[in-house]
């Protein structure tokens, strides 16, 4: 948590200013037991009214300076709390945004979503109630203390005893409860994975008949946790009438001290009366201090995660600073002997890829889950850098590039289909900022998408909810599709993205894809990567990955000649005529 | 409008206190309690107030009433405490058992439900209701009961004793405090839209951090870093501009109130002060008096706070009840037969079904399959071939005609054998948390070690389950997500390769199978269709052309049916189909 205060640091001013005026409003809480002594000691003992009205506008004038204090502390706090989350969240977006592919993959786009929302959220609160209260609840403890024992050092021994002990009871009754309260919350977490798991499996369920099984189970799960939290509640519930009891009971000893005291002359009766104030202001204190303790563990533990956010850097360096100019004729993508592997010391995803794809060629990429195909595609727009070995693009190695130009080089369709809130429109600008009308609607046509979107209310302009929930499966491909061909790559990767098509879209897909690469002038390079020999085959050259290695490359009717492990997909998948027919 | 809602809001009430019924004799032991709870701690002031009367000046002390009077209070004290304590415990155990009655209730109702509406409704949702929903309402709705009322009890009280103790001083703070009320009512009015402009800003915030963040992979493919920010920061400080306002005029309740309340205070005091000297009062009666007005607003302040707690807690049993409420799946005809050793014959009789009734599907379609034949449904994606699953396991009724199994129409049948005489592996494997035993044994729970290898040794999958680290103990997490894909697949075939089922219902994988794995899945597949009746959906043509009949759907019905060749010959939709595979460029 320290390290992140430094986003205070524009607030320097109200982070100071806050907790002081807060105090400030405690101190004059602290005077008012005393003036209300004074009314009793003097103003009724002596009957002296212009002395009781006297005091009471002493009263509403410590009110009126308590009010603005409180009220400049708060409007400090609330200032200086929303610019230190501002501050930290535009970080950390910053932050995430500079992570490259492989510390994505470790902590997962999720998480990263719950740090940016509730953890940042979590932590303004957290410094929003420590400039109100931290110091304010301590103050009045100490300050109430300190009044106690400048009225009477005897009757103050009561509060010497008192405060300890309620101490105590707190700080026992939340160490005994917290693990509890933990354990409760993972029993909750067991319940709803019940539940999910239940819902989305509903099918299963019934048809092996297994309803009344998953009853029981979930009726135990249910009943351990009821019983976990009725004992943390035992506990919890001591909280209130034992801090009562040992309150009142203070009282009562310094009415009983105070007697004495009064008897021989050394207090008033109205300094009793303060003193039985100042120990009803530190219980109220001490509880709101243990609230105040929960509220901050929580957010440390949020600011902890965000930490380690932060602790993550780059693995991947953008250097280059010179754009690379070049009409380069050989070929597009050369790998040379390239490695690569996630983690440093996990097996390699890839070994020793070596091959070329030249302008204007589709390159089908075929081989089980695991192989390593996305691995491989993903090395060409630097989302990963291959661990040894090297990869050209357009003759240069793609580290040489400034990371922005080597990406508009390329059109990624990703695997899965992500699309953005807004309308088509907005969602194909992803590719291109300043795409034309007649631009966008090519690509749609490309993407076998044209005829959907011309069908749509509002066509180029009909809305795409979140995550492009109100489309297809498939539609939502063919537009990803279209979102990568209207930046008109000189590469295009289309990553296993025509899973949710049926074979007829993906086969004018596959033609139309075919016509655009071979466009005089343009000669953009496919990257096909499926799982369906039937996609691939027709592609100008087949690589074949088995377990991380280039285990054949050529085309279908090559391999098939060469490739085992090429025949075997093929004969898995096809009938012996359709592997034939080509 | 408003009122239909009152009486939406008047039955969800009548409904709530249905569910807490058989604990309304704890209820009415806790809300005693609560009663005698305020009215000692109300009590307490007196005699603090009465024991300082003792307590005048040197020489004035009167040592023996004192001590009685410490002795009482002491008593109050502890006793205040032993009921407040009990009166915890009570609460909570009326909040967990309710909690616990009516989540164990949700999720038996949840079995219950047609599979039709789990298909339309979002897991999440479900979740929500289950879990939140129900932990809410009895929160909000017990301890917020609770302490509405002895919030009201307190206010009460409080009148009551500064009544006795002194009426013209008890006008005094029974007219000042609403102004108390007021400052806070205003103030949480202003709040209120403020706290709505943040809310939305902050909704925005969300979904753009949703979207950019949850899409950073794409972010990054498009260079969209730069645009992102900009959209980021616009709405960051948007956000910090309205956070500010919510968040200060949040906090400026307390002190405001509080400053009322102090205002009263001195009311009390100077008002007080004048009575004592005129002799109409004790000093420690006014102290009991100070006592009061520092206390007297506190119940309000909750009380308003509670209502809303209410209400929320109110919605909350509205959404858990309206899932309640929804019909369960049709109970089984109570003379329904047990379905015992079928000879796999499965009639479909001039079957019509339709999800809507505007929509219609399948109409009027006759298949007989004979026992032990194969047949295979193919057609492009979203045509319905789930559909006919639907039917034969009876996740969904027919609108008209029947479906005979051995004979038997399905509706005579207990749904539960009916359904575990078909084995059924989908293509959306689902796999519970737990070991790789018991996901295989899920059907035949009580299965030995022996079987269950069996069953796995059948499916292929006895040779990757070897090869993991604690072998058939190795813990499935929930939806299987440390193992693949394939061997998912593999550990749902084995799982009804044990069941050994007459009939089978297999839907196969379209893709993200690696190929060993692939092999291993066909021929387990073989393996279970070996003398069973079957129906495929049918990726691969292969498994198409093995088949006894194919039936072709299209655009939820059945188009054309026949064999491969007979299929072939036809020129039909099929025949376009298998052509589209071999399109040339």
């Amino acid at each position: 948590m320290r390290k992140l205060l430094r986003y205070l640091r524009g607030y320097i001013r109200e982070t100071i200013l806050a907790p002081l005026f807060k105090m400030l409003e405690a101190s004059f809480e602290l005077i008012v037991p005393l003036v209300t002594a004074q009314i009793i000691d003097v103003g009724i003992r002596t009957r002296d009214t212009g002395f009781i009205w006297k005091m009471c506008l002493v009263m509403v004038a410590l009110g009126v300076i308590g009010l603005v204090c409180s009220l400049t502390a708060q409007y400090f706090s609330a200032k200086a709390a929303m610019g230190f989350s501002t501050a930290l969240r535009k970080d950390l977006f910053a932050h995430i945004s500079s992570l490259s592919y492989r510390e994505l993959d470790a902590v997962g786009t999720p998480t990263l979503i719950t740090r940016m929302t509730s953890d940042v959220n979590q932590a303004q609160t957290g410094v929003n109630l420590v400039l109100r209260l931290f110091l304010r609840s301590p103050f009045i403890v100490i300050g109430a203390l300190i009044m106690a024992f400048s009225i009477d050092v005897s009757v103050a021994m009561v509060f010497l005893a008192a405060v300890p002990l309620i101490s105590l009871v707190i700080y026992f009754i939340m160490r005994w409860t917290v693990p509890i309260y933990k354990e409760v919350q993972k029993m909750l977490d067991g319940i709803s994975r019940l539940t999910r798991e239940n819902h989305v499996g509903a099918r299963v369920v019934r048809a092996f008949g297994r309803q009344q099984e998953e009853i029981r189970e979930f009726d135990q799960a249910d009943s351990l946790f009821t019983r976990t939290q009725m004992s943390a509640g035992k506990i919890s519930a001591l909280l209130n009438p034992l801090t009562y009891v040992i309150m009142n009971l203070a009282i009562v000893a310094i009415l009983w001290a105070g007697s004495r005291q009064v008897d021989a002359g050394q207090l008033t009766q109205g300094e009793v009366t303060a003193l039985v104030n100042y120990m009803t202001q530190i219980l109220l204190a001490l509880l709101a201090l243990a609230n105040l303790i929960v509220a901050v563990t929580r957010a440390a533990a949020s600011g902890v995660r965000l930490n380690e956010v932060f602790d993550m850097t780059a693995s991947l360096k953008d250097e280059a600073q010179q754009e690379i100019k070049s009409s380069f004729a050989g070929s597009r993508v050369v790998f040379s002997n390239v490695d690569f592997s996630y983690t440093h010391s996990g097996a390699p995803a890839l070994e020793g890829i070596t091959f070329s794809a030249e302008k204007g060629e589709v390159v089908g990429i075929i081989g089980g889950t695991g192989s390593g195909k996305s691995t491989l595609v993903n090395l060409i727009p630097r989302f990963y850098d291959a661990s040894s070995g090297q990869v050209e693009v357009d003759g240069y190695p793609a580290d040489r590039y400034p990371l922005k130009q080597l990406r508009e080089k390329v059109g990624v369709v990703p695997q899965r289909a992500v699309l953005f809130k807004g309308t088509i429109r907005d969602n194909l600008r992803w590719g291109k900022e300043d795409a034309t009308e007649e631009e966008m609607y090519r690509a749609l046509e490309a993407a076998q998408a044209l005829e959907f979107v011309e069908k749509m209310e509002g066509k180029l302009d009909a809305p795409v909810a979140q995550g492009g929930r109100n489309l297809s499966g498939g539609q939502r491909q063919r537009l990803t599709i279209a979102r990568a061909l209207v930046r008109n790559p000189e590469i295009l990767i289309l990553d296993d993205s025509a899973s949710a098509l049926d074979y007829a879209t993906d086969a004018a897909l596959r033609r139309a894809l075919r016509e655009q690469s071979r466009q005089a002038g343009r000669e953009m390079t496919v990257f096909l990567v499926s799982q369906r020999a039937a996609s691939v085959k027709q592609a100008d050259k087949i690589l074949v990955l088995d377990d991380g290695r280039l285990v054949g490359a050529g085309t279908h009717r090559e391999l098939l000649e060469s490739c085992q492990i090429y025949k075997e997909i093929c004969l898995s998948q096809l009938s012996e005529k359709e592997v034939a027919a080509t | 409008m408003k009122k239909s809602e009152r009486i939406r809001q008047r039955e969800t009430i009548s409904r709530v206190l249905a569910y807490i019924r058989p604990y309304r004799l704890k209820i009415a032991v806790m809300l005693v309690f609560a009663m005698i709870t305020v009215g000692l701690t109300l009590y307490a002031p007196v005699l603090i107030g009465q024991g300082v009367d003792q307590i005048v000046g040197p020489g004035q002390v009167d040592y023996g009433r004192l001590w009685k009077i410490l002795l009482t209070l002491a008593g109050v004290i502890g006793a205040t405490a032993l009921l407040q304590w009990m009166m915890n415990l009570l609460t909570n155990q009326v909040t967990y058992h309710v909690v616990e009655d009516i989540r164990g209730r949700a999720f038996n109702h949840l079995q219950q439900v047609p599979v039709s509406y789990v298909d339309q409704s979002q897991p999440g949702d479900i979740l929500s209701r289950i879990v939140t929903d129900v932990g809410q309402f009895s929160d909000g709705l017990l301890m917020g009961f609770t302490q509405l009322f002895t919030g009201i009890a307190a206010i009460l009280g409080t009148i009551g004793f500064m009544i006795s103790l002194n009426g013209s001083i008890a006008l005094l703070v029974v007219v000042l405090t609403p102004v108390s009320l007021f400052v806070a009512s205003f103030i949480a009015s202003r709040t209120f839209s403020m706290f709505q402009v943040q809310s939305e800003k902050r909704a925005d915030m969300t979904s753009l951090v949703e979207e950019l963040v949850g899409g950073q992979r794409v972010v990054q493919a498009f260079s969209y870093e730069e645009r992102g920010m900009e959209r980021f920061d616009r709405i960051n400080e948007e956000l910090r501009t309205c956070g500010i306002k919510a968040l200060f005029f949040s906090s400026i309740t307390n002190p405001s109130t509080r400053f009322v309340n102090g205002l009263v205070y001195t009311g009390v005091s100077i008002l007080g002060a004048f009575i004592v000297i005129g002799g109409g009062m004790s000093v420690g009666q006014l102290i009991s008096f100070l006592n009061y007005a520092n206390q007297y607003t506190k119940p309000f302040n909750e009380i308003s706070g509670v209502i809303t707690e209410l209400e929320n807690a109110l919605a909350c049993a509205k959404r858990i009840f309206d899932f309640l409420e929804t019909p369960p799946e049709e109970p089984d005809d109570p003379h329904a037969q047990v379905l015992e050793m079928p000879d796999g014959s499965v009639d479909i009789d001039k079957v019509s079904f339709s999800y809507r009734p505007d929509t219609p599907l399948l109409q009027d379609i006759t298949i007989q399959v004979k026992p032990g034949q194969r047949i295979a449904i193919v057609g492009p994606t979203g045509c319905g071939k789930t559909t006919m699953i639907n039917l034969l396991m009876r996740f969904y009724d027919v609108n008209a005609g029947e479906i005979r199994v051995s004979g038997y129409p399905v509706k005579q049948l207990t749904r539960d054998s009916l359904r575990r005489n078909f084995g059924m592996v989908l293509q959306e494997t689902w796999l519970k948390a737990g070991t790789i035993a018991q996901n295989i044994a899920y059907g035949k729970p009580d299965a030995s070690r022996e079987e269950i290898e069996q069953a796995a040794r059948q499916a292929h999958a006895h040779g990757f389950i070897q090869r993991m680290k604690d072998g058939y103990d190795t813990w499935i997490v929930e939806d299987g997500e440390n193992i693949s894909q394939g061997q998912k697949q593999l550990l749902c075939i084995a799982r009804v390769m044990l069941m050994r089922p007459p009939m089978l219902i297999l839907d196969e994988a379209t893709s993200s199978i690696d190929t060993r794995t692939e092999i291993r899945v066909q021929q387990a597949f073989e393996q279970l269709m070996e003398g069973r009746t079957s129906f495929v959906v049918a990726h691969r043509l292969s498994t198409i052309q093995t088949a006894d009949r194919i039936l072709v759907m299209k655009d939820g019905n059945i188009i054309e049916q026949g064999t491969h060749e007979e299929l072939l010959a036809e020129e039909g939709f099929y025949a376009k189909l298998y052509a589209s595979q071999f399109a040339q460029s």
